[in-house]
């Protein structure tokens, strides 16, 4: 065991201290495995099937399955960098008018659920909608064969409605990365000669890609289970096909084979990121508190500018917001009839908890991996993250089966032992769809609070340590203090992932039990998104709320900026 | 200790042990529904007066079969409540149920909407019809299921997702009726057939024979009765104004129908409340409710239709095959969609 202390000769060996290390070790993995359990378990039924049909989906559909997701995964994760790297690179570095209202702005998006962009712009862009509508009335045509239209229900239409809601996962951290970035790189570039345009793709961008290569694994892992917007859309995705053989085939062995299967694109995911990071440690530099240089647009780059940043927050927000305000004024009295309120409270709760726990795990993983640098732990991280690609439904399986073991077991030993039945404790009750929540989007908090850790110098624990605090009390008193901002980012993100979440929560809630996300599916899977515009618009709302904390923390790690010409 | 002080003290100890168990049985029913909540609301609403018990439900579309499977003897649901044949015939065969043993329910159900085997009963009933362009499809034009293959129908059809457990009934009725190899040429003459890649609901299928996409759509008979009421939408009055119901093969084996329907879990801790609601759902009463409420047909014969069923449908033949022997099609059916690729 290659521990802390022994790459620092200098500390004296003292057993206890061992002891606590091992102790850290031991727990890290035990939290991992606990949490690495639905995705083993859904493993098992893929290698154990009822009536195997791999044969059969291998000869059939599974080819366009995977094409279509390579398709889905390339056509979304370019269009998504785009949009997030260059608005990122445009608010940061660049200035022009509206700049310090679209920092925020860029980020609302985030707050809207995929599945609701999707139902939205068919309700505008279809045959009935208003703007085909419109079209009729002014060119006097009458029906489809008339004039032709580009059809939102295609992989084009996916490509582009996930796009306009993921981008700001690249665009968050681009931004964060830009602005960590030392304006003494910069000027020596622009020293050497480069112009503004080659400083930023030889220097400015070249240090981005990392954080942009963890943001981009994370619009890949979302699009992959998506499971909303492609169904809506008949787009046959490795997810759509794993709720068809799972659903129509009514065999849950094959989904879980193909579910398995998209692992490995997961994997693929994990190890490009990797490489995307290798070789490169970065801390901050020494002038991070000084103001980050900026150019000053002029003439038709600033209306250019302009337009690239307010194309994605008029498509991903404003519009789509508007029309279901619009909606939700003339069903104002919703609020009143349908258990509004409760459904609100049962989805802010669920959140928290699932935020905090995610949060306590996350540091627990990260935290442990930085005192003992080793693979095993890095592979306890890694399979600790898997949820995060599984689709929602069937992680809910994979959460019932050990969590019905554990509570049948329970209920047979309490039993023949003290003739008390405890039935099932855990599933079908809310811990259920919270421990659903921290499985599915542990890799979210992992990855902002590793990041964070890694930007603290191994001095610092060095120089606590060797003044006498433990490991804990490190964390406690000097890591926890620097990387609050990290923390709450993360909470943050988890908190919104969870009001959005909808397969995991439909199949294992409770009895007469809805959150916002419930609710609104029931209709909006009926095509009737009126009847629940209130609730839908409410999501959205509390997702802005952690947006606009997430753009102010980020915006405060730089000093105020100067402009320079 | 005297006898008297024996028998109080384990009545007592017994009360103790019972009472949490008695308080969970007390006037419930635990109810896991594949059926939207905002459709059966006022059902429940109407049995809870009626009896006294308090109906709790979980909805979800997916998935409550599995969680019914691994909670086992443990699991408080009490009945499964479907949209359709398909999950009652899974939940049989991963047996999930038990008997009804209703008098009552074999007495208002009909004996093809029930299972041989008495794990479950439909509830209301429905047609899986054509629906065909007034402007551009003359009557008399398609009359049966197979001719929906018909070459000069190419390019001129709609339909939902092949693998949509409406359609795998359908396709496993043409199973029955035709057997392997001859509904395979029939699927891949109907996939040539198809205007565009199969996708949304059965409304959306109407619609676009309204808007020109398509002359023909196939769609569940109920769809019609919730468009041409709908005064929210009153455009959708206009798709459903546009079409021609055509209650497909009248003149042989009748038209495929399907079920909304009802079982009791095989543990179900509320075995008596669960056969009370079941029974309450085919009263007539509770016919009416739901006919009225969602356009379907009532399963107990002697209801009366609802206005608007009676207005557009009339007594239509009915294909007579039990629909338990459909749903043992479904597994075959969904492999023939793949084959086919109907989707793609």
């Amino acid at each position: 065991m290659k521990a802390l202390s022994l790459q620092m000769p200098w500390l004296p060996q003292r057993s206890r201290q061992q002891t606590g290390l091992k102790r850290w070790y031991f727990s890290t993995w035990l939290v991992a495995a606990l949490v690495a359990l639905p995705v083993l378990s859904v493993f098992y039924l893929a290698l154990f099937p009822a009536e195997n049909i791999w044969q059969h989906l291998a000869s059939t559909v599974l080819p366009h399955y995977v094409s279509t997701t390579l398709l889905l995964l390339v056509g979304t994760g370019l269009l998504s960098a785009l949009l997030g790297i260059s608005s990122a690179a445009l608010v940061s570095l660049c200035n022009f008018p509206g700049r310090r209202y679209f920092e925020w702005a860029l980020l609302l998006p985030f707050a809207v659920p995929a599945y609701l962009i999707a139902y939205i712009y068919t309700d505008l862009l279809e045959f009935s909608g208003p703007v085909q509508g419109m079209l009729r009335e002014l060119f006097g045509w009458q029906t489809l064969r008339d004039y032709w239209f580009p059809d939102i229900r295609t992989l084009g239409g996916a490509i582009l409605m996930l796009s306009l809601v993921l981008y700001p996962y690249i665009y968050l951290l681009a931004r964060a990365s830009f602005l960590e970035q030392s304006n003494s790189l910069r000027d020596a570039s622009r020293m050497l000669g480069c112009s503004a345009w080659q400083s930023f793709f030889r220097v400015s961008l070249p240090i981005a890609r990392p954080a942009i290569a963890v943001g981009l694994s994370l619009v890949c892992m979302e699009t992959l289970n998506d499971f909303g917007t492609v169904d809506f859309f008949a787009v046959k995705s490795l997810s759509a096909g794993i709720y068809d053989t799972w659903l129509n085939m009514n065999n849950l062995g094959g989904a879980a084979q193909i579910a398995s299967m998209m692992m490995v694109f997961v994997v693929m995911l994990i190890t490009l990121e990797r490489i995307g990071r290798s070789r490169q440690k970065q801390f901050h530099g020494s002038d991070r508190f000084q103001a980050l240089d900026t150019l000053e647009l002029t003439g038709w780059q600033r209306w250019a500018a302009f337009a690239t940043c307010a194309i994605p927050v008029t498509l991903g927000f404003v519009l789509p917001v508007a029309i279901l305000a619009g909606y939700a004024l003339d069903n104002l009295d919703q609020l009143w009839e349908q258990n509004f309120l409760s459904h609100a409270l049962h989805s802010f709760t669920l959140s928290v908890t699932a935020a905090v726990a995610t949060i306590v795990i996350a540091l627990l993983l990260a935290y442990s991996k930085r005192l003992h640098k080793q693979r095993s732990l890095q592979n306890a991280v890694n399979l600790s993250s898997l949820g995060y690609a599984m689709p929602g439904a069937v992680l809910a399986i994979g959460v019932m089966i050990p969590l019905a073991a554990f509570d049948n077991g329970l209920d047979a030993w309490m039993s023949s032992t003290f003739g008390i039945s405890t039935g099932l404790l855990l599933s079908g009750s809310t811990f259920a769809i919270v421990f659903a929540y921290s499985v599915r989007f542990l890799a979210v908090s992992t990855g902002a609070v590793d990041s964070s850790l890694s930007k603290i110098t191994p001095s610092m624990d060095m120089a606590s340590r060797s003044l006498g605090y433990t490991p804990l009390q490190t964390l406690f008193k000097v890591h926890l203090p620097l990387i609050r901002g990290g923390i709450l980012t993360a909470a943050l993100v988890v908190f919104v992932d969870c009001m959005k979440e909808l397969p995991a929560t439909l199949i294992l809630r409770p009895f007469n039990y809805d959150t916002l996300a419930t609710f609104v599916y029931q209709y909006a899977s009926d095509e009737m998104l009126e009847e629940c515009s209130l609730a839908a618009l409410l999501i959205i709302l509390v997702g802005i709320v952690p947006v606009i904390f997430l753009s102010r923390t980020i915006t405060a790690t730089r000093g105020q900026r100067k402009a320079t010409h | 200790m005297s006898k008297i002080s024996r028998i109080l003290s384990s009545t007592l100890l017994a009360s103790v042990i019972a009472a949490p168990a008695l308080q969970a049985s007390a006037a419930e029913v635990n109810i896991y529904s594949y059926r939207q909540q905002f459709l059966i609301q006022p059902l429940l609403e109407a049995f809870t007066e009626e009896t006294g018990i308090k109906a709790n439900i979980v909805f979800s579309k997916k998935g409550l079969l599995e969680r019914l499977k691994v909670e086992g003897k443990n699991s408080p649901a009490d009945v499964l409540l479907t949209a359709d044949i398909g999950p009652l015939h899974d939940a049989v065969e991963k047996g999930l149920l038990q008997t009804l043993n209703s008098d009552l329910v074999n007495q208002n159900v009909p004996a093809k909407f029930r299972d041989p085997q008495d794990h479950w009963a439909g509830l209301t009933t429905r047609s899986r019809i054509i629906y065909a362009s007034k402007d551009r499809v003359k009557p008399g034009e398609i009359t049966t299921y197979e001719d929906l293959a018909d070459p000069k129908w190419k390019g001129r059809i709609c339909n939902r997702s092949g693998k949509h457990t409406y359609n795998l009934s359908l396709i496993g009725a043409m199973l029955e009726e035709h057997g392997e190899a001859e509904t395979k040429t029939w699927l891949e003459g109907f996939k040539n057939n198809l205007a565009r890649k199969p996708q949304g609901n059965d409304r959306t299928q109407v619609k676009a024979v309204k808007e020109g996409v398509c002359d023909i759509a196939l769609g569940n008979s109920y769809y019609f009765g919730k468009m041409i009421t709908n005064d929210k939408k009153p455009e959708q009055k206009a798709w459903a104004q546009s079409v021609n119901l055509i209650f497909p093969n009248q003149d042989d084996r009748g038209a495929h129908m399907n079920i909304s329907g009802a079982g009791i879990t095989k543990y179900a801790p509320h075995r008596s409340e669960a056969q009370q609601l079941i029974e309450f759902l085919t009263t007539e009463k509770a016919q009416r409710i739901y006919a009225e409420a969602n356009s379907e047909f009532p399963v107990k014969e002697g209801t009366p239709w609802s206005p608007v069923l009676k207005k557009y449908m009339n007594e239509f033949k009915q294909d007579s095959v039990n629909l338990q022997r459909i749903a043992a099609q479904r597994a075959n059916a969904a492999k023939l969609v793949d084959q086919v690729g109907y989707d793609n």
